[in-house]
Formats: structure tokens, C-alpha cells, sequence
């Protein structure tokens, strides 16, 4: 069994807890970006993209056993970070864990604003698609 | 030598200016997508609300009269401004968008025909791109495009080889929002006037930087919106030569634009309330009028002096950071700077940036076939007004390097 949905989130409550400063906390935000495990191209297609109006982002899911694992990319290295994020906690969950998610860690550690831009970027379209994923695994 | 401007005075105009973001001093560089407001706007509409507050044109009460007055007094200044013939050849709108779609439902509904042509340029903001496509949709018109250079100069040979009588309008921005390039309007209306052809100049990115003369142009349509002038947002111009707003026919039904109402039918009013159907944005219109009278009593070739010395300026900062590339080199240009840089992201760059309190633009300007035109997913743009500082912009070109130095 991997870790609890909420002990994710606390963890990187902690992890963002150690930066008092923001440019410390977003050059570890850009670090988790270009760390994500790359997406296959073949999972970057036209179906896969979720157009943000300034950046684009890629979601692929696929089901293992009863676990829904994401994958995802985008052109945007801050909003990759975030990307990654959100599959750490949200990937190899099963899609009851998935759908009853409070992602309360975003507020928490200050980033809330990534996901008010609705316009500017696909996150907030990306945790749709991921629990509309979910849904349509359980 | 123009005489200099005090540019400490004039900020003291400007309230927003003062503020921390992101506990840093905020610096406005997103001038092209809305200008700040002078404290004497803020002062028109709360002393329209506070004490003037009626209908206009209707009433015969004294608050009626003296919002009617105050309403149609930004227009006779609109007049002045662009040196119109006549009042009743300023129309209000909601935008620039507004006076382009309106232009498009009317003249262009009853001017473009099956087969006729519709000339745009490759500069174009989207809002003077998709009406027309609209209007060429539904009447079986083509739409052409002026293509323009790697520098971003529209191809004036290639106008001339397009222009022919089928075109029956050409629709061409007086600069452009996502590059800054200054076009050669005067040069455009006159070839579009030799095929009998009209022009709409979409004003909305020069009125705050050039002067407009209707007349010595000889402009058939020009469009601008009051929040790029220093006034409130949801406030739109339209002028139009006489002969043509006379010909159109109107564009939205309902109070104000009409004469006399029956079953049996409808007159229409005169100009230009035919085209200002229901109760229009009256405080916003005065509080309007307040921000030209700002505008005006500034020196104007002391104005574009201080924007052209902040363009050379960071245009000069900006090149000496490594991978930087400045996309739109015309040699007329205003006081815009887009820019992109090898393997970062446009986005990333405004995020951070924001973090230092600096406000630019970034993405594709709604100009995605200027973007398509050029390989960009976007760009940075950094917009100046003339109450930006040189200050402003050493702290910019600092935090971007911060910025770059994070990201890559």
C-alpha cells in the first residue's frame, strides 16, 4: 500500500515549510518541475491536451490494478511543478481515494494562485480531467 | 529640446501607482492592455454619482440636463481630440471591440457582397480579425491578409498587389498591441481609397501614444477604446465619415436610437444617437472626458519624448541579457518591448516577474497569426507609459535576470 492522499500533502506541507522566502520556495517548485518523470510523446497528443490560454498542459491516465496513475506534462516549467505535485499525491490512488481528495496542501504552501488563473493555465481544467479520470475508472 | 516632464507630479496623479505587490514597490508595464487612471477620472465619476446621477437626453429635470451637458461634453471633446468635422460623428461604444463589430454588422453587412474582399494585416488583434470573418462567413467574402516582415513592417508592395475593386474594406490596427510597430495608416488609406475601397484604423493601441487627425487622413472609420486613454474601462469611440454612418443602417434596436415607434413601423434617429440604442455608460463617458482633459494638458512632444527616451532605454537593457531576443525591430515603433528568451517559457517569466512586483504581459497578445507568423507560443511584453520611470525599468532588467537565473 502506497501513502495516504493526506500524508502526501503534509509532507509537502513540510517540504514548502522550510523556505521562508518565496524565491527559495518557487526555486524548489521549478526543481520538483524539471524533475517530473517525463511523458511518453505518444501520450502527447491533441486528445491529451488541456489548453490553457498561455500554456499547455498533457494528462494521460491509464488504470493498473486498482490504482489510477497519471501522467502529465507542460511546455510551462512552473506549472510542471505543480503538475508534479498534484501526481504525487494524487497518482497510485485508487478513484474512490481520488474523487473524496481535499487537495487543502495548494493553499497551504502558497499556491493557491496557480489554480485561481483559470485563463492562464490548465491546472485548474487538470484536476478536473484527473477526477473526471477517476470517475470514469471507478 | 521639448521641455521635460516632472514625472514625480505626474505619479502623484496616479494613486495605484503607490502601492507594494508582492511586498515589493509595484512597476506598471502593462500599459498596452489598460493605462492607469488619473485621480481626476476617479474624481469625475464620484462626483457624477454624487451629485449628478440621472438619465440623459429624456429628462427635463435639472439633474437630467446637467448629466446630459457633462455626457455630451466628452463628446465635443472627442471632436476636438481627433479633429472630427462634427460632434454627431462621435459614437459611443463599449470598446474597440464594439465599434469594430458594429462597423461589421452595418457597413459591412450591407457593403460586402458575395465574392467581395475584406483586407486585414497579419498584426492584427483578434478583435479585428474575427468580425470580419464573421461578416465574410455569412456574405460569401474572402478575407486577405498584408503580410508582414521578420521585423514586423507590414508588406506595403504586397498591399498594393492585393487592392482591387472587389475589396471593399481594408482593416488595419494603427499600431500594433503585441509588437508596438507603428503602421503607415496615411499610406494604407490612401491605396485603399485609389480602388474605392474604405479603411477602419483600429486606434485602440495609438490614441494614448500619437495624435489623430480625421480629417488630414482622411479616415473612413477609427475605433478606440477609453481605457487605453487614461479613462474608465467600458468606454468605446467610434468615428465615422458622415456620408457613411448616414448610409448604415442601425446596429442595435431600442430606446434612444429611435425617432418615432408604431406597429406599422419605426423611423430612426439621427446621428449619433441611431447607433446608441438604451441608456449608455453615462458616468464612465464623463469620468472619460476628465481623463482627456488630463491627457491634453500634457506637452505632447514632452510626452513622447519621455516614451520614446524609456523605449531606447530598455531596449538597449534588454539586449544586453543573454538569449534575449526582441520580437518586433520596426523602425516605428511605440513604446512597447516584446520579448522572448531561448528555452524559457513566456509564462514563467510574467509568474516570477508578478513575485517582484512587476506587472508585464505575457501569452499571445490575441494575436495568434502574429504569433503563428513568427514560430512563438507567445511572448513577454513590457508596455511604458509615460509615467514610467528609468528606475522602473534598472529594476525590471534586474529582477528578470533574477527571474532567468531561476529558471534556467
Amino acid at each position: 500500500m502506497g501513502q495516504a492522499i493526506n500524508d502526501i500533502q503534509e509532507e509537502l506541507i513540510e517540504e514548502f515549510g522550510l523556505f521562508e522566502d518565496w524565491a527559495d520556495k518557487y526555486e524548489y517548485l521549478i526543481d520538483l518541475g524539471k524533475k517530473l518523470a517525463p511523458m511518453s510523446d505518444a501520450y502527447k497528443t491533441e486528445e491529451n491536451v488541456i489548453k490553457g490560454c498561455q500554456s499547455r498542459v498533457w494528462l494521460h491516465a491509464e488504470k493498473q490494478g486498482d490504482l489510477v496513475v497519471f501522467q502529465a506534462d507542460s511546455e510551462a516549467i512552473i506549472v510542471k511543478g505543480m503538475i508534479s505535485m498534484l501526481i504525487r499525491v494524487l497518482s497510485n490512488h485508487t478513484p474512490a481515494e481520488i474523487l473524496a481528495a481535499d487537495l487543502y496542501f495548494i493553499d497551504q504552501i502558497g499556491m493557491s494562485q496557480h489554480l485561481a488563473q483559470t485563463r492562464s493555465n490548465g491546472l485548474v481544467s487538470m484536476v478536473k480531467q484527473m477526477q473526471h479520470y477517476a470517475l470514469a475508472f471507478s | 529640446m521639448a521641455e521635460k516632464l516632472n514625472i514625480d507630479q505626474i505619479r502623484a496623479d496616479f494613486p495605484v501607482l503607490h502601492q507594494q505587490v508582492n511586498k515589493a514597490p509595484l512597476v506598471y508595464f502593462d500599459n498596452a492592455a489598460t493605462t492607469q487612471k488619473p485621480k481626476a477620472v476617479m474624481d469625475a465619476l464620484t462626483a457624477y454619482y454624487e451629485q449628478d446621477n440621472a438619465n440623459i437626453h429624456r429628462g427635463i429635470h435639472t439633474l437630467a440636463e446637467r448629466a446630459t451637458t457633462s455626457y455630451e461634453l466628452t463628446r465635443k471633446k472627442l471632436a476636438a481630440f481627433l479633429n472630427s468635422p462634427s460632434t454627431d460623428q462621435i459614437i459611443f461604444t463599449s470598446g474597440t471591440t464594439a465599434g469594430i463589430n458594429l462597423v461589421a454588422q452595418t457597413f459591412g453587412r450591407a457593403n460586402v457582397g458575395k465574392g467581395d474582399q475584406i483586407i486585414v494585416s497579419n498584426l492584427e488583434h483578434h478583435s479585428n480579425i474575427v468580425p470580419w470573418q464573421m461578416i465574410a462567413e455569412e456574405k460569401g467574402a474572402e478575407i486577405k491578409v498584408i503580410p508582414v516582415s521578420d521585423e514586423g513592417v507590414l508588406d506595403i508592395e504586397a498591399l498594393k498587389g492585393l487592392l482591387n475593386p472587389k475589396v471593399k474594406l481594408v482593416a488595419v490596427n494603427h499600431v500594433s498591441n503585441a509588437i508596438g510597430t507603428i503602421n503607415p495608416i496615411a499610406e494604407i488609406i490612401s491605396l485603399a481609397h485609389a480602388v474605392g475601397a474604405k479603411v477602419l484604423i483600429d486606434g485602440a493601441q495609438s490614441v494614448a501614444h500619437l495624435a489623430v487627425d480625421v480629417q488630414a487622413l482622411d479616415l473612413d472609420f477609427f475605433v478606440f477604446s477609453a481605457h487605453k486613454l487614461f479613462g474608465p474601462t467600458g468606454v468605446g469611440v467610434l468615428y465615422g465619415k458622415r456620408v457613411l454612418l448616414e448610409a448604415m443602417p442601425p446596429y442595435q434596436g431600442g430606446g434612444e436610437m429611435i425617432k418615432e415607434v408604431s406597429f406599422s413601423g419605426t423611423t430612426y434617429n439621427e446621428l449619433p444617437y441611431k447607433f446608441e440604442a438604451g441608456t449608455p455608460n453615462i458616468a464612465d463617458v464623463i469620468a472619460f472626458g476628465a481623463a482627456l482633459d488630463y491627457v491634453q494638458a500634457i506637452p505632447a512632444e514632452a510626452l513622447a519624448a519621455q516614451e520614446e527616451a524609456l523605449l531606447a532605454y530598455a531596449t538597449e537593457k534588454l539586449q544586453s541579457i543573454p538569449g534575449l531576443k526582441i520580437v518586433g525591430t520596426a523602425p516605428e515603433k511605440i513604446a512597447v518591448i516584446s520579448f522572448v528568451v531561448d528555452g524559457v517559457h513566456p509564462q514563467d517569466i510574467g509568474v516570477l516577474l508578478d513575485k517582484f512586483g512587476i506587472a508585464i504581459r505575457t501569452g499571445h497578445h490575441c494575436a495568434q497569426p502574429l504569433m503563428q507568423r513568427y514560430d512563438l507560443v507567445g511572448t513577454c511584453r513590457a508596455s511604458f507609459s509615460f509615467y514610467n520611470t528609468f528606475e522602473e525599468i534598472d529594476r525590471f532588467v534586474l529582477c528578470l535576470e533574477k527571474t532567468l537565473q531561476m529558471l534556467q
